[in-house]
């Protein structure tokens, strides 16, 4: 239970002006326990969905790695802490954030420091998300606020855990409308010692979409898959170094039908996948979109977007698309989820059928009764 | 154990409940005699039973949305059931109550290499699903050590892990869908071949919440390319904190073994009596297995090796050939059966950080040594899951008193130090009233939510995971 607080005699007054950033979990919770209008949530404005209204309310005062145990491969920190600071504690031990967190500013067009609440909430997934899982697979543990102002935790620092209900994974992903992560606790990954890229060329997208499902197919453990039209077809494998070399020429022997394999030593290119580079500075809506990988070429060709990129082995597309277009309308019904990240109007995420949105109604009436966070955000 | 009376109105409505479900059903797919309904009287938890109302073995979805309108129309709590293998009592039936069991529910509805999923019913057994793929070179990841018996639902429900977790996570991290069916019978797809949800990851709560959102009748699973191979290595310690250390060591140099399993100097002469596996006689043995080409594998085992001598380790076991590997796992496979053979156990599932191993330990034989009952300890070190194995001697009055409240202790042990009550094996009935020691509240409050809203009514398996007294209001209502 929080127990009441004195706050600066300005903390309100500040609703009016850029909005509120508590500087600790008990004043967060009483913000939100005191407060009628709705709430637009914020950790570093860095990778923002969709549109709602209210007033702001910052997590960037949550900051601070609370607990790194390299040791045990786990990092426990305020919601606020900015990523950038972490990815450097994390390096300087030679570990890493498994899921490869995308750096959305580019795309975006936003400039601001992201921050770990940020990440979870938006359930933020890189390449690596073939093989290491995304955010959601990584993240052991939170504590947040809900719409009542009660500090809730569920999870905790250690990577096995059933004890009740994993609402751990329910927060990831829920972008702040069931409630406001004030910490979070990640399980981590060495990072290895070296990487190759791998790299086919002149691959339709069909083809591409085929050699990548056959690379994740081996046992050579690639990590990332992605083909971008007009470029090329690229994999990516890490280890230690022999393994890396060992692993490259299998898997240039194994993707010999689609022709010669070039090999490129490092894996600098995968920044730019992961971050999209291939769309930043282009107008036009930006669409992210999760399939079944074999029917991503289908769908491509059905959307007609400006530019597209396969990630995922094919599961996730980026695509570039007039702005105003409702992409969804051309794709039609398909397996999957389609989100628009960048681009006005309602509708940036994928109306759900009717028994998934009764569940999703319910769920956020009863962590946020009030309808104060996000509200408008995610279909409700 | 307290169980909630049953209901006496949904007592004396058996005759019209199993009528109406003998017409949903064909003949040999509900059970109410109560010689037959006996074999579900209990799950792996064998020290608490109770018949069922009635038992239904559905074949479709079709048919499990059907009984479940009916016993929602009804009122009659259904308690899921897989295989019957928990080990937390999650699939305990009370008097009042369907079980609704999904053992004929084995189909592999489609299996895509391209897209690397299998798609089944849920009653399949987890080996079983590795088996119609292994053939392809794939297998599905988690492997729970009752992989012959469990049913891909139990796993689903308890989000079970296995040995190899350390590399491929648990349940919920190969877990793409589920066709689940609601208690008012509502049939819901969630999640499917492509990854991750477009909205709330409903998908992540429904596993690991033990059949209390609804019942999994399929589910899409991933599987993953069958390594080259894989070896592993035996080490033995003569202490438990040094073998700790070394863990710890080994996962900062950046390897990342498919398995580091650690076993303490009871459970080692136990299994060397039992399975004679040639263990060498020290206070710890690690097993740790690397995985790869011949060539990958060398060089993770060499680097290991410099790693584990530096703790100057009583001995460094490598296996030069397969047979020498399975002699390696022998003796851990069999920790179980061992066990069993000398005497009754109590199986805990705590999960630390893997830090304070050392301590955990040693508070642990201080408790032991206090209530005058061994503790024997096997366990995945690398992510800090520990089962102390508590024996006991069930004819002794008394002596399951004495386990239980040891194994709460020895719980309690694992919260205070920043762990959990369990790390795969579920709450079920067994750590229900323990709750409080991890959970505040509000924090506890929070998950009957999510079970309010997918269960209003309270049907779906309502006296587990929960303490009693936290949940009566809204069993009664
Ligand atoms: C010798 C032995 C070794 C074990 N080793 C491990 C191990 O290494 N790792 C591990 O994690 N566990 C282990 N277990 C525990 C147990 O095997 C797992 O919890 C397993 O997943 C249970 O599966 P089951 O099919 O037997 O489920 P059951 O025991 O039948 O049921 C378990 C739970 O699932 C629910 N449930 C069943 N079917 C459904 C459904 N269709 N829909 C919704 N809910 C459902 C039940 O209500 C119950 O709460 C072990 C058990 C034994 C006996």
């Amino acid at each position: 239970m929080a127990k009441p607080l004195s706050f600066p005699e300005d903390i309100f007054e500040q609703e009016m002006g850029q909005g509120m950033r508590p500087e600790t979990e008990a004043e967060l919770a009483e913000i939100i326990r005191v407060a009628n209008g709705p709430f637009v949530v914020r950790g570093g404005g860095t990778r923002s969905v969709g549109a709602c209204e209210g007033a702001v309310l910052e997590t960037g005062g949550l900051s601070g790695v609370v607990l790194y145990e390299p040791g045990a491969l786990t990092l426990v920190a305020g919601a606020g802490t900015p990523l950038a600071q972490v990815e450097a504690q994390l390096a300087a031990e030679g570990q890493r954030l498994p899921f490869e967190v995308p750096d959305m500013r580019g795309l975006l067009g936003c400039s601001g420091e992201s921050t770990l609440g940020g990440v979870v909430a938006a359930n933020a997934s890189g390449p690596r998300r073939v093989q290491a899982g995304a955010c959601r697979d990584s993240l052991i543990g939170v504590r947040f606020v809900d719409g009542a102002g009660t500090v809730i935790k569920n999870g905790g620092r250690v990577m096995k855990n059933v004890t009740g209900y994993d609402l751990v994974k329910l927060m990831a992903g829920s972008w702040g409308t069931l409630g406001v992560l004030s910490e979070v606790s990640f399980k981590l990954l060495p990072v290895p010692e070296t990487g190759a890229t791998l790299i086919l060329r002149g691959l339709s997208d069909a083809q591409a979409v085929q050699a990548m499902a056959s690379a994740l197919g081996s046992p050579f453990e690639v990590n990332g898959a992605a083909h971008w039209p007009g470029e090329g077809t690229f994999l990516r494998i890490e280890g230690f170094a022999a393994s890396v070399a060992y692993r490259a020429a299998q898997l240039r022997r194994h993707l010999a039908a689609f022709g010669a394999l070039e090999i490129e030593e490092g894996t600098a290119r995968w920044a730019g996948i992961r971050d999209v580079t291939p769309f930043h500075g282009r107008n036009g809506d930006v669409w992210r979109i999760s399939v079944k990988p074999s029917d991503a070429p289908g769908l491509v060709a059905r959307m007609r977007a400006d530019a597209v990129l396969y990630d995922w082995g094919g599961g996730l597309i980026w695509a570039l698309a007039e702005p105003g277009t409702d992409l969804r309308a051309a794709l039609g019904a398909f397996e999957g989820h389609a989100t628009r990240v960048r681009g006005a109007g309602p509708g940036a995420f994928q109306p759900e059928s009717p028994g998934v949105a009764a569940l999703t109604r319910g769920l956020r009436a009863k962590f946020d009764p009030r309808g104060i966070l996000n509200s408008g955000l995610m279909g409700a | 154990m307290e169980m909630p009376a049953p209901n006496s109105l949904v007592l004396s409505a058996k005759p019209q409940i199993v009528a109406r479900l003998r017409k949903v059903l064909p003949p040999d797919a509900v059970i109410e005699d109560a010689a037959e309904t006996r074999a579900y009287e209990c799950d792996a938890l064998t020290a608490y039973r109770c018949p069922p109302l009635a038992v239904v073995l559905p074949r479709t979805t079709d048919e499990v949305s059907a009984v479940l309108r009916i016993c929602h129309e009804e009122g009659v709590p259904v308690v899921p059931r897989g295989s019957g293998t928990s080990l937390a009592g999650g699939a305990l039936p009370t008097a009042d109550c369907v079980i609704l069991g999904v053992a004929r529910m084995t189909a592999v509805l489609e299996t895509d290499y391209d897209n690397r999923f299998i798609r089944v019913q849920s009653g399949r057994t987890n080996l079983s699903v590795t088996g119609a793929v292994e053939s392809d070179g794939f297998f599905y990841a988690p492997d729970p050590s009752s992989q012959l018996a469990c049913a891909i639902a139990g796993n689903i429900a308890m989000n079970s892990g296995g040995a190899h977790c350390l590399k491929y996570g648990v349940t919920t991290n190969n877990l793409l869908g589920v066709t689940l069916v609601q208690m008012d019978g509502t049939v819901l797809e969630i999640g499917g071949a492509h990854m991750d949800a477009g909205g709330l990851d409903l998908l992540g709560v429904i596993c690991g919440s033990e059949g209390q959102l609804g019942v999994v009748t399929e589910a899409t699973l991933r599987i993953l390319p069958k390594p080259e191979g894989a070896r592993p290595v035996l080490v033995g310690f003569d202490s438990n904190e040094v073998a700790g250390e070394c863990v710890s060591d080994i996962i900062k140099a950046g390897v990342l073994p498919v398995a580091i399993e650690f076993m303490d100097r009871p459970c080692i002469e136990a299994t060397e009596a039992f399975a004679k596996a040639g263990y060498p006689d020290c206070e710890a043995l690690l097993i740790i297995e690397v995985e790869g080409s011949a060539a990958e594998i060398d060089e993770q085992l060499a680097l290991i090796k410099t790693i584990a001598l530096r703790h100057n380790p009583v001995e460094f076991r490598e296996a030069a050939d397969e047979d020498q590997a399975k002699r390696i796992w022998l003796g851990r496979k069999s920790a179980f059966g061992a066990m069993g053979q000398i005497n009754d156990y109590m199986c805990l599932d705590g999960t630390i950080p893997v830090s304070s191993l050392p301590y955990v330990l040693r508070r642990i034989a201080e408790m032991s040594k206090e209530i005058g009952l061994d503790v024997a300890n096997v366990f995945h070190a690398g992510d800090g899951n520990m089962h102390p194995l508590i024996l006991f001697d069930a004819n002794k009055p008394g002596d399951l008193e004495r386990c239980e409240a040891l194994g709460a202790d020895i719980l309690r042990l694992c919260v205070e130090v920043g762990g959990c009550l369990t790390g795969e094996h579920g709450v079920g009935i067994e750590k229900r009233d323990l709750m409080g020691v991890q959970f505040a509240p509000d924090d506890l409050e929070a998950q009957l939510w999510v079970k309010d809203v997918f269960d209003p009514r309270w049907l779906l398996n309502p006296a587990k995971v929960f303490p009693l007294a936290v949940t009566a209001s809204r069993r009664a209502a």
